[in-house]
């Protein structure tokens, strides 16, 4: 069940994954989960850029950066991840919380 | 039952390069945060959603205070006297350094960013008392623009969080 998936890791106080080696692909499901959202085929392409960027970077990627980097326009973004996209992916993604304004 | 999202709105007064951003920038960070947001754009605000100007906003440095020699890159942080920042050509230098800054940290420019921001889900308005004064009109703004009163205003943010730049 996802909630006992999600009770055998640690999450910081706004719900980001402290440890980012406890990430697997069925956290990421358990954790979409517990955001409300079902994970289609787009919503991976977006995790995985995430992951590819913050692992290049150190920092995970901003909304803007997304959009750019994904070729997956704004609108489309907020109706994959509702109310404040980059900040969802980055949950479930298993990233830190993104720091640039745009 | 469910749960009336939080609302906040930017009341965008001035036309100027650097009061432009910060409703920019909050809107979006509030968009980004699941908050509603509308930008209610007035006097020289109107400036900011006009076609024609929207790309070339100035920043006279005359007035103000806060720029600093130390915003150069110089080591001395020093204020530039009024008496030069009138001199012609000086505006285009303050602006063309504000402008470099804002790229550095890849901020769109205004354009663009209003562009990001409708397709976020913000609402974009025009004041219709100074779009009669200036002698403007809908043509003269960037698609998706409604020209309202300020009555209209009051109402759309009734529980909102008003912000006035």
């Amino acid at each position: 069940m996802s909630e006992d998936l999600l009770a055998t890791v640690a999450f910081d106080a706004e719900g980001y994954l402290q440890n980012p080696a406890d990430w697997t692909p069925e956290l990421a499901e358990a954790i979409a989960a517990r955001e409300g959202i079902q994970l289609t085929d787009k919503h991976w392409q977006v995790i995985r850029f995430c992951r590819e960027k913050a692992a290049e970077t150190g920092k995970s990627p901003t909304l803007r950066q997304i959009s750019l980097g994904t070729g997956i326009p704004i609108k489309e973004l907020f109706q994959l991840f509702p109310k404040g996209p980059a900040k969802r992916v980055a949950k479930i993604a298993g990233l830190k919380k993104p720091e640039g304004c745009v | 039952m469910t749960q009336e999202n939080r609302h906040m709105a930017f009341i965008c007064s001035k036309g100027n390069l650097d009061m432009a951003y910060p409703a920019l920038i909050m809107g979006w960070a509030a968009l980004g945060n699941g908050v509603d947001v509308t930008i209610f754009f007035t006097f020289w605000g109107l400036d900011i959603i006009n076609k024609k100007r929207m790309d070339r906003l100035q920043l006279p440095p005359v007035g103000i205070a806060s720029m600093k020699t130390g915003m150069m890159g110089l080591p001395v942080d020093v204020g530039i006297p009024q008496l030069v920042g009138v001199l012609p050509g000086m505006t285009a230098v303050a602006t063309a350094l504000m402008r470099k800054k804002i790229a550095d940290l890849e901020v769109p420019p205004v354009s663009e960013f209003l562009q990001m921001l409708q397709d976020a889900g913000a609402k974009l308005y025009a004041c219709k008392m100074t779009v009669d004064m200036m002698g403007l009109s809908q043509e003269d703004f960037i698609d998706g623009v409604e020209i309202v009163t300020a009555s209209d205003f009051v109402d759309m943010t009734e529980g909102a969080q008003i912000i006035f730049i």
